[in-house]
This record gives structure tokens, sequence and C-alpha cells, in this order.
């Protein structure tokens, strides 16, 4: 019945204008406005995936129309394996996001409420966009309700932090709209499928891939350009770091897939060492930074970061296969896939994890009022519920076999190894850091005696928490259990990016 | 054999500004409603004489005034502009009791010689138009007479006009010396021969881009830009910096497209310098601004050096993207400083940045309309003003100058920074005093409409840049 519906559009505009509405509410009734919004968004996400034909790489979903005639850009959006995923993603965390939010902000609840909706739909659209100023206009807009978020609800330094997030990102994408620019003017449009067909010479291609890695880096983000990330997680309101580390980090990751490798495929093979070493930096180094912090935001504002190098490590350590394995053989594409299909493993992990930390810090904070690990201790003593629910969300993010966070990592380390025993080695130091500094901040929090006075006066979770730590944790669970969900979704797709990799394309 | 219904328009304006004169005379009141409404009516005759125009292309005066599309287009904008102009200014005005009816007369003579700028065929009916309109600014700056600042501004305004004014004339003098023709098409065809290489045209070209440079504010002739936004009344403000925008861009369009085409190789080197220092100077001194006027001023600089870009490019794209740049930054500007009249009310001027203090607090409308406004001006998406960067910039790599494209989005983002500055003003900030907003019904309305046609030009941007493509026969 919803196969002809333009579902992609609905899910962009129908958060989006729920969300203008919902701005001119009163703060009771915007509430349930924009939790219905949400719940209408997130079931019109499903038929993408009960729809979605597997066996195929191509846009499904695809709607396309002349949007400004003059420079030849379209309003075309469609959805393959790589996106699919990360569109019910985005619409399944802000339900969470909303629901989390209810009671907790009470200053102009309905301007919180309505930018959260507006800022699904844009980075829906930032998921499902083929034009590349489509996905530039979505990629930006979505800079706005953030900056918002994070500076009228967020923590006493919001305004350093909020201006500080803004042009980081700002600062990298104007690169890449230049490197549009310049693609546009070879294909004379500014369909990424166009481009992706293009052949451009080496030279062109390390600076178009520089002008991209600029503009995703900065969002993922990538060491040494990850330092707006900690003051924003920080400042954030709980909902706000929950969105920034479970989606917006990912659409620089997702930038990656659909422009970088796939357009300048021959730069990527040029520069994946370094690509690869600052993976690996921020996993082994951003690692031993997250141990030592004091505030538990901060500190899982470093493991997004570490997490997220596993990511690009996933992507680029497929080249160094490639290239290793002069002959391209069968090992050496499976493992290329499962490099691949790792980093979109974790992408998709990370988001659940991460915004259930966040949302585990948020419950304490709301009750407490810090964020230092020092203030907290024994806290399972007065909230056990809640204690159970943090612990699993930590040894997901430890990466324990059974939770998502595991397959992603498993994947990429796997895959790692097919390209050399150190690179798997230091990725798989995570598996120690990452233990080491979630398990350690779980002790110091959770467990012990109860030192300070007000954390033996704490309630357990009320019904409202438990809802949503309770989906979120089954997800974590099911997707630990059953990666298959994902994966297959996504393997056409991934085999079809890699015959992209594969082909070089300089002019001959 | 002259064709007088091209000229239809300007005349109808002309003689409506004449009744609105005698009425202001005859029916005399302190409220001046009625001169509102007759200038609006005049306004929106003139419009529709020029819509009915569209389309005809033709010229008067053996070729002295031009008719064509580009002019009937950017006519419409500019119209349409100082309508809105007008609706911003008559409650400020007669808050500060210094509304008169010479404000309207001053406004349609300028309009007037906005449009015979646009139209101009020739050298000498340009520099006409440009002295109708700069006479007009220079009397609407001192329009607070007893405001020492205003005259202060106008004083300045003027012997700097006068001196950009003699500096094209100049220009004008020596170009006509040398090619021995007044009118553009005349000057290209006789100086496609062989007299390309003389110096004396090549200075005649320096001049007159200087005085182009002086008009529209770019640096290094950019001095008078901020003491006159500043000190001149918001209303007057409001005005200078929209519409004769517009006119300056057509006056450079009819100069150097039309003209002196020919010199392309020789004005583009000189613009790339102006686009270079505007950009680099206005968006790095507007950060040190507290005075949220003077804030707008450099950062009109910046967009002059934006508008630049697209004129240098010197190809009919670049000059549609400039053409699309200063229709839209004249829409923004308009909202930018109307966003501060709505603050201001009798005795306290809003032109602190600190004013804007929590004005989210107090109007979240209005305060997402400054939002979407400033927005715009930075050049972020879905904002009219992302388009406007997008096609200068697209017209600048098409050229080549991927260099410039570079240079011109790092200090896009150094220009970010006080927008947001703005912006977290309005938002994070608690209203330090809480005093009412303007609440004119006429100003909330413009207001608004304002800043949906900020953002709806923003979402369906294509039917204005194919207006200013087809101008330049695209």
């Amino acid at each position: 019945m919803t196969s002809d519906w333009p579902l992609l559009s609905i899910l962009i505009w129908l958060p989006i204008f729920g969300g203008l509405a919902v701005l001119f509410l009163n703060d009771s009734i915007a509430r349930w406005a924009a939790l219905w919004i949400s719940v209408l968004t997130f079931l019109f996400s499903l038929p993408l995936y009960t729809n979605f034909d597997t066996t195929t790489a191509d846009m499904q979903f695809v709607e396309s129309v002349m949007w400004i005639d003059a420079f030849n850009i379209r309003y075309a959006l469609g959805a393959d394996g790589i996106a699919m995923p990360l569109v019910i993603l985005t619409a399944f965390i802000t339900i969470v996001v909303l629901i989390s939010a209810w009671e907790v902000i009470k200053d102009n609840a309905s301007v919180y409420m309505g930018s959260f909706l507006i800022m699904t739909g844009l980075m829906i659209g930032v998921f499902v966009s083929l034009d590349a100023i489509l996905f530039y206009v979505f990629w930006e807009a979505t800079l706005i309700p953030m900056f918002l978020i994070i500076g009228i609800w967020g923590g006493p330094n919001r305004v350093y932090a909020t201006i500080k997030f803004f042009l980081y990102t700002f600062f990298g994408s104007v690169f890449m709209l230049i490197a549009l620019i310049y693609l546009s003017f070879q294909t004379d449009s500014f369909s990424i499928h166009d481009f992706q067909m293009l052949k451009i010479d080496l030279d062109t291609q390390v600076l178009i891939f520089i002008a991209f890695l600029l503009a995703f880096s900065v969002k993922i983000p990538m060491w040494p350009v990850h330092t707006w990330l900690p003051d924003a997680h920080v400042e954030a309101p709980t909902g706000g770091s929950a969105v920034l580390a479970a989606i917006m980090l990912k659409m620089g990751a997702y930038g990656f897939l659909r422009f970088s490798l796939p357009i300048t495929p021959d730069a990527s093979l040029y520069l994946d060492g370094l690509m690869i070493v600052l993976s690996l930096i921020a996993v082994v180094y951003i690692g031993f930074v997250a141990l030592v912090q004091s505030d538990m935001k901060k500190l899982i504002a470093y493991s997004s970061i570490s997490h997220m190098g596993f990511v690009t490590l996933g992507m680029f350590i497929a080249f160094r296969i490639m290239a290793t394995d002069t002959g391209a053989d069968d090992t050496a594409i499976s493992s290329a896939v499962l490099g691949l299909e790792g980093s979109m493993m974790q992408m998709i992990s990370h988001g659940f994890i991460s915004a259930a930390m966040f949302l585990c810090v948020g419950v304490m904070y709301d009750r407490i009022h810090s964020r230092q690990i020092a203030d907290y201790g024994g806290v399972v003593n007065t909230m056990p519920i809640f204690a159970a629910f943090m612990v699993l969300f930590a040894m997901s993010n430890a990466g324990l076999p059974g939770t998502s966070g595991f397959v992603g990592e498993f994947m990429v380390i796997l895959a790692s190894f097919k390209a050399g025993f150190w690179y798997a080695f230091f990725a798989a130091t995570t598996l120690i850091l990452g233990a080491a500094y979630t398990l350690w901040m779980v002790k110091r929090v959770v467990f012990g005696e109860i030192v300070h006075e007000n954390i033996g006066q704490l309630e357990d979770i009320n019904k409202r928490e438990f809802f949503y730590l309770t989906i979120l944790a089954i997800a974590v669970l099911f997707f630990g259990l059953w990666p298959d969900v994902i994966s297959q979704v996504m393997h056409a797709t991934i085999e079809n990016l890699l015959q992209h990799i594969l082909t070089s394309k300089v002019p001959v | 054999m002259n064709n007088y219904a091209l000229l239809a328009p300007e005349i109808f304006l002309v003689l409506a500004t004449a009744v609105v004169r005698l009425v202001d005379v005859f029916f005399l009141s302190n409220r001046r409603v009625l001169n509102l409404h007759l200038s609006l009516v005049a306004l929106l005759g003139t419009f529709v004489f020029l819509w009915q125009q569209s389309g005809t292309e033709g010229s008067l005066f053996n070729g002295a005034f031009v008719v064509d599309q580009l002019a009937t287009t950017l006519k419409l904008w500019i119209v349409l502009i100082v309508a809105g102009v007008l609706a911003y200014s008559t409650a400020y005005l007669r808050d500060r009791d210094i509304l008169k009816g010479e404000y309207y007369d001053l406004a349609t003579t300028g309009l007037l010689g906005m449009m015979i700028m646009v139209s101009s065929g020739s050298m000498l009916v340009a520099y006409l138009g440009l002295e109708m309109l700069s006479l007009s600014l220079y009397a609407m700056v001192a329009f607070n007479r007893d405001s020492a600042r205003c005259s202060e501004a106008a004083i300045k305004y003027f012997v700097l006009g006068a001196i950009a004014s003699g500096m094209l004339l100049y220009g004008v003098s020596m170009i006509y010396g040398i090619s021995g023709e007044l009118k553009f098409d005349a000057i290209a065809a006789s100086l496609e021969s062989d007299k390309k290489d003389n110096v004396a045209l090549l200075l005649g070209l320096a001049c007159v881009v200087v005085g182009l440079a002086f008009k529209l504010g770019a640096v290094p002739f950019h001095m008078w830009v901020p003491d006159v936004y500043d000190g001149a009344p918001t209303v007057v403000t409001l005005y200078i910096s929209s519409a004769p925008k517009i006119a300056g861009f057509a006056l450079a369009i009819r100069f150097l497209a039309d003209g002196l085409q020919v010199l392309q190789a020789d004005w583009q080197g000189m613009l790339v310098i102006l686009a270079v220092l505007s950009l680099a100077v206005g968006n790095v001194i507007a950060i040190a601004q507290t005075n949220i006027k003077r804030m707008l001023a450099y950062s009109t600089i910046s967009h002059v050096g934006f508008l630049m870009l697209g004129l240098l490019a010197g190809t009919s794209e670049g000059y549609a993207s400039a053409m699309f740049y200063a229709i839209t930054y004249a829409v923004t500007s308009l909202g930018g400083f109307g966003v501060l009249l709505l603050m201001s009310r009798r005795g306290f001027e809003a032109d602190q940045l600190d004013d804007l203090k929590g004005l989210f607090r107090r109007s979240p409308w209005f305060a997402l309309t400054m939002m979407v406004l400033l927005l715009s001006m930075a050049g972020v998406p879905p904002t009219v003003g992302f388009y406007a960067k997008l096609s200068v910039l697209k017209s600048v790599v098409a050229i080549d100058l991927v260099w410039l494209a570079l240079y011109a989005v790092v200090f896009s983002i150094i220009g970010a920074y006080y927008y947001l500055r703005a912006i977290k003003v309005i938002f994070f900030d608690q209203p330090e005093e809480i005093h009412n907003l303007d609440d004119g019904l006429a100003l909330r309305a413009i207001l608004s409409v304002n800043g949906l046609a900020v953002l709806g030009l923003g979402i369906f941007p294509g039917a204005l840049m194919a207006a200013c493509i087809a101008a330049f026969g695209g």
C-alpha cells in the first residue's frame, strides 16, 4: 500500500512541518504533539525496511524533481543499504530523546521539542539526498537547531561550546562546497551519482579528497579536529548530547561512504596510510584521554571519538587490504567487505549505545546536578534498576560479546588482520582501553559505598525513564545477538561500493 | 521616433511625486498618513507600469535611455524594496517628531534616480541618475537636523560622495576623449578596433572603477560606510543599505559590461583587488563592533566584496549571480534594519548589540525572523544568502579562480562568527530591562513578510535565479 507513497519526502517534511507547528503550541500540548509526530515519523520509516529490496545496490524509493533549473539542481531523494538503517536509527532516537526531555526541560519546552523534530527531518534529509546541493543544504541546516539547543538549554559554558561547534563544522563544510562546485562543472549537474561516475586525475582527486576530509573529519570527529566535541557534549542538554553522538557524528562517516570513497577512490588509496594512522590515533590516544576524565559526559564524548575511529578505520583498511593483496583475490574482497560492513555496524551500534550512555548520565544529572565522577559512588544502593541498565550499556560500550558494541569492532579488527598484524594490534587495544575507561567509571559511580549523603536519598528511575532505557537496551541486545538484520540489507550496497573503490577513476 | 511608452513608469513616478508634494502642502496633517498611502499608491502604479513593460525592449533618445529585461527586473525589485522602506519608516519618524513630507519626496526622487541609473544607455544619463540618487540620500541622512551625529554623517557622506562623483565624471571624460562616444554600446563598438592599449583610457577606466567602488562602499573606498550607517536615522540606513546597492550593481554592469567589456582583463584585476580587500576588511573589522549598525555596515562591505566576485567573472553567469546577490542582499538587509526599528522606540535607539539581548524571551517570532536574516547574511542554508553565495562562487570557479573562491569562503567563516554572536545575544542572553517592542501592526506585518521572503526565496530560489539569468540573455 505504501509502496507508491513519497516515503522519503514524508520522512523529511513531516517532522519539519510538525516541528514548526510545535514551536507555537503551549508547552503541555507541545510535548504530546511532538511525541506523536516522532512516533508517526518512526512508523513511516518502517516501510523502508519491509519494502527494501536487499538484492540491489540501486537507490530505492527514489523521488526526483527539478528544483533549481538554472543550475540543474534537483530535489532528488533515494535510500540504499547505507542510508536506510541510518534513517530508521534517526527516527528511533528522536522518540527516545523526546521522551527523555519530558519533565526535564521546563523552559520553553515547545521550542525544544520543535527544534528536535526539525533537526530530525533535516538529518534524514542528509542521509537520503541524491543531489549534492540538497545534501549540503540539509547538512548545514542541521547546525541551526543544534546551535540553539546547546545555546539555550546548555550548561554554564554553553555559548562558547555552541559557537565553537557551529564554526568548526561550518569551517569544514565550506571547503566541501567548493569541491562540489568544482565537480559540478565536470558533470553539468549536482547529482552525486554523476559525480561517482566521473573520471578525475589523481592530483585533482587528492585536492577534492582533502576538501571532503575537512568537512567529514570535523563532523565525525577525527583527531586532531575533535576538540569541539567534548565541549559541545559537556554543555549540551542530555537530549542534545544523545542526538549529537548518535546521529550527527554518523553524518560525517556517511559522507565518507557517499562522497570520498566512491568519488575519489584513487586519492583514498593514495592517502589511506594517513587515514588509518589518524583512525588509530583516535582509537588509542583518545582512549587514553578518556581514561583520565573526571567528568562523565566528557568521558563518554572521548569514548565516542575513539569508537568513531573504528568507523574510519574500517573504511580505509579496505584500501590497505586491496593494496597489499595485489591480486584482489576472494578473501581480500571478503575482508574488505568485512571492514566496510563492520564500520557500518559500528555506526548503528554506537548510535544506540552512545545515546543510552548520555541518557544514563542525564538521569543522574537530573537528580544530583553534577557530572563529576567524584560526586557519585554507590548509586546501586539506592537505584538498583538504573544500575542494571547502566552496567549493561557500559558493557556494550566496552564491546562485550552479545551486545551490539561487539559486532562492529570485531568485524573491523578481523579485517585489520588481513591488512597487517600491527593494524589489528593497535585496533584491538580498544578492547582493553574501552573496558578500562567505561568500567572504571561505572565502578566509581555505581558501585562502592555511599560516600555522599545525597546519593543515599536518590530515587530509582521512574516509569518514563524505565521505558526509554528499556527500548534502548532491547535494541542493543537485539543487534548484538542478531546483527544479520542490518548486515543483510547493506550487503549489496557495500559490495557495489567496493566495486567503485576497486575501479580506478583516473582517466587513462 | 521615440516610443515614450517606454518611459511611462518614470513619467508616472514624477507626476505622482509632484502630487504627493502638493497634497503635503495643502492637506497638512501631523500624522501624514495620506503621504504614506499616496506614496505607496505611486509606487504601486510604477510597479504596474513596469510589470506591463516586462518583455519589451527598446531605447529612447538615441539610445541614451535603455529598457531591457535587466532594467525592468531590477526596477521592479527596487520599487518593491523602496515600498518596503516607506512602510517600515513612518512610525519611526513619527515617534521622533521628524516626520516631514519631504521624506517621501526624497525617497521617491531617490527611487527615480535609481531607475534612471538602471536604464542608462549613456554615461551622462548614468551620472544624472547617480547624482539624483546621491543628492536625495545626502538630504535624507541629515533628516534629523537637530542631531549633531546626523549632520556629521551627512557632511561626511556629501564630501566623500562628491569626490566619488568627481572621480567618476573624470573617468567618463577620459573615456569620452578616447572613444569619442558617450553611449555604452557606441563606446564598446569604437573600442573594438585599436584603442584598447591607450594609457589614458586605462586611467579613465581606473577612475570609473574608483567612483563605482566609492558608491558601492568597497575597500579601500569604504570609509564613509560605517559612519553614515551609524549616524543616519535607522530608517535612512535601511534605505541606503538596500535599494541603492542594486542600482550600484546596475551602474557597474552598464559601465563595465556594456561599455568597457573589451577592457575586461584590466578591470577584472582591479575588481579582484577590491573584492579581496573588502572581504577581509569587512569581515574582520565587523568582529570588533559593539554597535550593531556599524557591524551591519562592515557586513555590507564584505557583501560588496562578494558582489564584486560575481562581476569580475565577466561572464553572463557571473553578472547574473551578482544580480541575484544584489537583490537578495537588499531584501535581507532591509529586514535586518527592520528588526532594529522594531526594537527602537521614542527616546531609545536600538543600535548596540546588547540592545538585542533576550529578544527570544520577548518575542520568539521576531527572534526567529532575525535569526533567519542573520543566517542569510552568513550564507547558511536554507536561507537565500546561501544560494547567492553559491551562485557567485560557482561563477568564480567557472573562470578557474578557485583560489579566490577558497579565499572568499574562508572569510565567510570569519564572518559567520559575528552573525552567530548576534544570534547568541538574541537567543542565549537574558533581557536586561523589559521594555515593549514597537507594537505597530504595519511594522510587524512587513517584518514578518520580509523574514518569510528570505526563507521562501531560500527554499525556492529557482524563479529569481532564472529571472537573473534571463536578464543577461541566458
